[in-house]
């Protein structure tokens, strides 16, 4: 069994998601290659050759791949993985545009945001916003998976000494573009990867008010989310949405502020290890997925909570 | 042009759904089913494009059972033209979907194909990257803005760490994220126009596509529960129990 991971990058920097997916890989047993498609990002090739556990590198540098365009992706994962078992992407943007294009090129069902791996062939996953758990094996060829990040501990980004091949092929399928794009800047940790994340839900009541969870995440070393409500009500970018429709965050500190808990926000944090609810409502779902509850006004609370710790 | 719109029936997004007791899958039996959400975004997508005078005719498409029609209808209510329902009782993968819709697509000849990013039942988030490869096309996935210039489409996308703007050409796939419109209620009037309007039933074998899946699933199981939490009475109280029961600050 060979299994070809793909790496999660922007051609600078490789992304911390490709561990756990190494992790996910690692499980399932057998070789493992990542394949980094873009341009100019040698440097990324270098720091995915030194991920333990990882045995070959294949550097597809092109400038059809500069902007990960699934058009052009997709066509030459197809190719190089179908000498492998196993074909692994991060669920991220990145991986959730590209695999599923993959898979069918391959004429194989794809699993989507895998949680566990129970053998080669069977793995689990979330459904209905993670209120119920799948078993699925599949049966085959290749099997074209993408992990979540949180439902694997990151293997170490060093220790490894693969060696990195040039791959050649180049596909251009001329259908598609990039016009540019807009990235919301952060000092804080990415979210998906933060330790303690704290998030604001509609009961901030407008963007400025979030400046108060900023001051209790910057004393935390914590990123800051945000609830569904708060996004369509334009407190913050949609970026920091955490949810079934957002991103999935299983930190070691979830603190939830002014956030109900409706299903779809629950299906993003609650795998976190411990979550807290601040909330005046004390009928709010919220209080009944947190080991720590505290009926009180958000606006006395955080500022207080943000001197003690 | 011609938009073709893909809306799935699913269990409604408010039912907090449980696992059978012989795990062999979720109780949807009595349960309120809708129009998946995203569906409706792409239908709203589709009614404004017609409004601007972009699209000239839009066919609403739905591949599930019998009942799923009253999806389709509402579909019309809200403005699609005419509706084809592809029969299958059975639960397939969103391969066997795109393959389906493949089949469609051949068949109508569409300019845009619009569908919602992913069902809330499966999450599977794969059926429309899956058409776009099986049809060539380009696809524009995780849409918060779509624009018809000429002969391509710009589409600005959600991505992880903000916005992605990508021009395709037509035709094209573009797969709608919650941001991407406000979906409106259908009227009375409408809802009763609707059911004059066209409603076309497939099967799958009429579209000569096989379903045969390569995915099985094993079991369905309810995940873990939380233990019961406490409430605190404090914020020293809570940052006492952080700091020396949880240790997690």
């Amino acid at each position: 069994m060979t299994i070809l991971v793909i790496a999660e990058h922007d051609n600078k920097a490789l992304a911390p998601a490709t561990l756990n997916t190494v992790a996910a890989a690692a499980k399932i047993g057998g070789d493992i290659h990542v394949l980094v498609a873009g341009q100019g990002a040698g440097a990324v090739a270098e720091a995915a050759a030194k991920i333990a556990g990882v045995s070959k590198v294949l550097n597809a540098d092109n400038a059809a791949y500069a902007h990960q365009l699934p058009e052009n992706v997709a066509p030459l994962v197809a190719e190089l993985g179908a000498g492998y078992s196993h074909i692994l992407a991060a669920a991220t943007s990145n991986g959730k545009n590209i695999l599923p294009r993959v898979a069918a090129q391959l004429d194989v069902d794809q699993i989507s945001e895998i949680i566990s791996v129970e053998s080669a062939d069977t793995f689990k996953r979330p459904i209905y916003a993670g209120n119920a758990i799948a078993t699925v094996q599949s049966t085959a060829a290749i099997k074209v998976i993408t992990v979540r990040a949180t439902g694997f501990d990151p293997v170490a980004a060093e220790g490894g000494s693969a060696a990195v091949e040039a791959v050649a092929a180049a596909h251009d399928a001329g259908t598609s573009s990039f016009v540019g794009e807009e990235l919301a800047k952060s000092d804080r940790p990415e979210l998906t990867a933060a330790k303690i994340v704290v998030s604001g839900g509609r009961g901030m009541q407008n963007g400025d008010n979030f400046k108060h969870l900023y001051a209790l995440a910057d004393k935390l070393g914590a990123a800051v989310g945000a609830s569904r409500a708060a996004v369509d009500a334009g407190f913050v970018p949609n970026d920091m949405q955490v949810g079934q429709t957002g991103k999935i965050v299983a930190p070691q500190l979830y603190i939830a502020v002014g956030i109900s808990g409706a299903i779809q926000h629950l299906a993003g944090m609650k795998d976190s290890k411990v979550i807290v609810a601040i909330n005046k409502d004390e009928e709010a779902p919220i209080f009944q997925v947190a080991d720590y509850g505290l009926v009180a006004d958000l606006f006395e609370a955080v500022p207080e909570l943000e001197k003690l710790v | 042009m011609k938009v073709l719109v893909a809306v799935k029936r699913v269990v409604d997004y408010n039912v907090k759904v449980r696992v059978k007791a012989d795990n062999s899958g979720v109780d949807l039996a009595n349960v309120k089913m809708s129009m998946n959400p995203f569906c409706e975004i792409a239908v709203e997508e589709a009614v404004r494009l017609k409004e601007k005078g972009v699209a000239t005719e839009i066919v609403v498409v739905s591949i599930g059972p019998t009942t799923a029609q009253e999806q389709l209808r509402t579909a019309l209510a809200l403005g699609a033209d005419r509706a084809i329902l592809v029969e299958s009782a059975e639960d397939l993968t969103s391969l066997a979907v795109a393959k389906l819709l493949k089949a469609v697509v051949d068949k109508e000849q569409p300019q845009l194909v619009i569908l919602g990013k992913q069902a809330i039942d499966s999450d599977n988030n794969q059926t429309g990257q899956m058409l776009a490869a099986l049809t060539g096309y380009g696809q524009g996935t995780f849409a918060s803005k779509v624009e018809v210039n000429g002969d391509s489409v710009a589409v600005t996308r959600e991505i992880d760490g903000g916005a992605q703007t990508v021009s395709l050409k037509l035709p094209a796939i573009v797969t709608t994220d919650l941001r991407l419109n406000e979906p409106r209620y259908a009227s009375l009037p409408n809802i009763m126009k609707a059911k004059k309007k066209p409603l076309e039933s497939v099967t799958p074998d009429a579209l000569g596509v096989s379903t045969a899946s390569t995915n099985k699933t094993v079991k369905v199981e309810a995940p873990a529960a939380r233990s019961a939490g406490i409430k605190v009475k404090s914020v020293a109280e809570l940052v006492e129990k952080l700091k020396n029961e949880a240790k997690v600050i």
